[in-house]
């Protein structure tokens, strides 16, 4: 958010400027326009939607039986027929679990994030706007948890716990906390010392209505972006923890989980193995390079 | 609205103190402070502009905070218009607040870029209770007061429009309340001179028709004699000289005041300034030099001035702090 120098802008000052109406827009429509002129984040959006809808409908896309093992169709190389993609190392459809891993790897990289999002969020614009000993009290928590390197949290927290789904969630939500929480204080922060703050508090308006119209309109922009890069963390974690046992059980189709049994089959078929990686892969670029795109387009300058 | 009769200052501001302490060694600690306002008092009569002039860093801007309660005083006591504020027995900071506005410097920071120009002005209204319809109603009667045309502005964003646009906005939202003060924070100090004579004029009509109380601060000394009735002189967090505005750019009897007066640009190439009268920076407001702020700049220092401080005294037409002018003072000059 640049500040522009007033006295740089020499146009009249009384004089009513002629303006079609068409002109007149606000923020978001024009964020929407500079999104709809940004190829690279048009086709991740495309591609995530893909990835999206074919996993939310799975189910109903008549794809073979993803937990359905057979002992003499084992690791069928990709393009064979009837199993486009294969089959993996129990003699399971590899597109239909690909599909139905997208389920729960979203699901496990989603939920986190947005977890987070409401108490890191909740937690760092109040530290940020009340500043003191109320901000030092809730970032030095958040020390706390940061001095931790958060893949290792993550394992630590799940080894702790136990694996399986619910504590894999938990863990990831716990480890997302802190950077959203760091996030939302400093762009607070920044957002508090304007003087447009300062003049509400001049009109003795309370402080809830303060920052629900002027802080954070002006602070869930850049946080909401932070947290879409957080995504294709919180995808990549969990598959780890999964890969490493820690995740979710077998015979459970996920990316992570699935990257891991078929570590056995990479000498025989690693076009195969690789392909859990890849949709991990493409999934968390395009939550990047969308997340990048998103910046860039809220950067709205006069 | 009138409460104690035009006698009652409307504002009135007793040994007001502010001083920001600077964290520093172990955990933090406050070790020094910058006193940036020191024991002030000030009072603001009903209907008149006080300008308040002086160097940057002199307290300018930590006064107007002060008078709005943005900040907290860490002593001194207000009245406004008889009523203490922040007593037992007196009004609530909010209620200052609802009857004394500010207009900041920075016309493009003081307006939310995510607010329609109607939504930024409705803001406070609202917040004080009155509906929506009626509050974005009285913003466009304000846009129109401040000379711009609702129809065209209300729907705008603020990076759609000019400084002097936006400033006039900044004004119109400063009057929402329905104020009887209006502190203006250098607000007219970034803009280009033909915009700024326009939001001048525009800001004398205001008062004249909202019956309005200015305080103008600002470096610009020519700007504050054409706008005040009295002036205010400070130097490093103190007042030096106050009097009407006159009485101060004809006879300035501050030997600060005098510098400031032959410092500042005129358009007549005979009265060019030759040497510069006072030289420096001012000293550092942490450790404030002691007995009078002034001394270590000023040419008729002399050993009185490092032991005690003047006080503010009555030379007829202007109080002035100033040994010279004190009678019995100990200073060669004094009478």
């Amino acid at each position: 958010m640049a500040i522009q120098s007033p006295s740089l802008d020499l146009g009249g000052g009384a004089g009513v400027r002629a303006t079609p109406a068409a002109q007149v827009r606000g923020y978001w429509q024009q964020v929407g326009r500079r999104l709809r002129r940004d190829p690279v984040t048009l086709v991740c959006a495309v591609v995530l939607l893909l990835i999206v809808a074919s996993a939310l409908a799975a189910p109903w896309l008549g794809l073979a039986d993803p937990y359905k093992t057979s002992m003499i169709r084992r690791l069928y190389p990709v393009g064979s027929p009837n199993h486009l993609l294969g089959t993996d190392e129990l003699g399971r459809d590899m597109l239909s679990r690909l599909i139905h891993g997208g389920r729960l790897s979203l699901f496990m990289g989603v939920t986190p994030v947005v977890c987070a999002l409401l108490i890191g969020g909740l937690l760092g614009i109040t530290a940020g706007f009340m500043g003191g000993r109320v901000n030092m009290l809730i970032m030095r928590i958040m020390d706390v948890f940061y001095a931790f390197p958060s893949v290792l949290l993550a394992i630590s927290l799940s080894g702790a716990m136990g694996a399986g789904a619910e504590n894999t969630l938990l863990s990831l939500t716990l480890v997302f906390i802190p950077p959203i929480c760091r996030v939302s204080e400093s762009v607070t922060t920044q957002v508090r010392g304007f003087d447009f703050v300062e003049a509400a508090r001049a009109s003795g308006a309370g402080t809830l209505a303060i920052v629900r119209v002027h802080v954070l309109g002006n602070v869930l922009g850049p946080i909401l972006v932070y947290a879409t890069s957080l995504i294709s963390v919180a995808i990549i974690l969990a598959a780890g923890l999964s890969f490493l046992g820690l995740g979710v059980k077998p015979p459970e189709p996920e990316w992570g989980l699935m990257l891991n049994t078929l570590r056995q089959a990479i000498y025989v078929n690693p076009l195969l193995a690789a392909l859990p990686g890849v949709m991990i892969f493409l999934t968390s670029i395009c939550f990047n390079l969308m997340s990048d795109g998103l910046r860039a387009a809220m950067d709205v300058k006069a | 609205m009138d409460r104690g009769g035009s006698a009652q200052p409307l504002l009135l501001a007793r040994d007001l103190r502010k001083h920001f302490p600077i964290a520093g060694g172990l955990l933090g600690r406050a070790t020094r402070v910058v006193r940036a306002v020191d024991d002030l008092s000030l009072s603001v009569e009903k209907g008149e502009t006080l300008g308040v002039v002086g160097e940057s860093g002199c307290g300018k801007s930590t006064v107007a905070r002060l008078l709005m309660r943005l900040i907290k005083p860490d002593r001194g006591t207000m009245v406004l218009d008889g009523d203490p504020v922040d007593q037992p027995h007196g009004i609530t900071v909010n209620e200052l607040r609802r009857q004394v506005q500010m207009v900041f410097q920075d016309s493009y920071a003081s307006l939310n870029p995510r607010l329609t120009i109607v939504e930024t002005l409705a803001f406070a209204p609202k917040a004080h209770g009155l509906p929506s319809a009626e509050a974005r109603a009285r913003s466009r009667d304000l846009l129109a007061k401040v000379g711009l045309d609702p129809v065209h502005f209300a729907d705008r964003y603020p990076h759609e429009l000019s400084g002097g646009q936006r400033q006039r906005v900044n004004i119109a939202r400063a009057l929402a309340l329905r104020p009887r003060l209006v502190i203006l924070d250098e607000a007219v100090s970034a803009l280009d001179k033909s915009v700024e004579a326009q939001v001048l004029n525009m800001l004398a009509d205001l008062k004249s028709e909202f019956g309005l109380t200015y305080v103008f601060i600002s470096h610009d000394l020519n700007v504050v004699q054409y706008l005040s009735d009295r002036v205010m002189v400070m130097y490093l967090g103190k007042i030096v000289e106050i009097g009407p505005v006159d009485a101060i750019y004809s006879d300035p009897q501050h030997p600060y005041t005098r510098a400031l007066l032959s410092a500042r640009p005129s358009m007549d190439p005979r009265k060019r300034t030759r040497e510069a009268p006072i030289q420096g920076d001012p000293p550092n407001p942490i450790d404030p030099p002691s007995g009078c702020r002034f001394r270590t700049r000023c040419p008729f220092a002399e050993g009185v001035c490092a032991k005690a401080e003047p006080l503010l005294t009555d030379t007829g037409a202007q109080e002035v702090a100033c040994h010279m002018r004190i009678k019995g003072s100990g200073h060669t000059r004094a009478p």
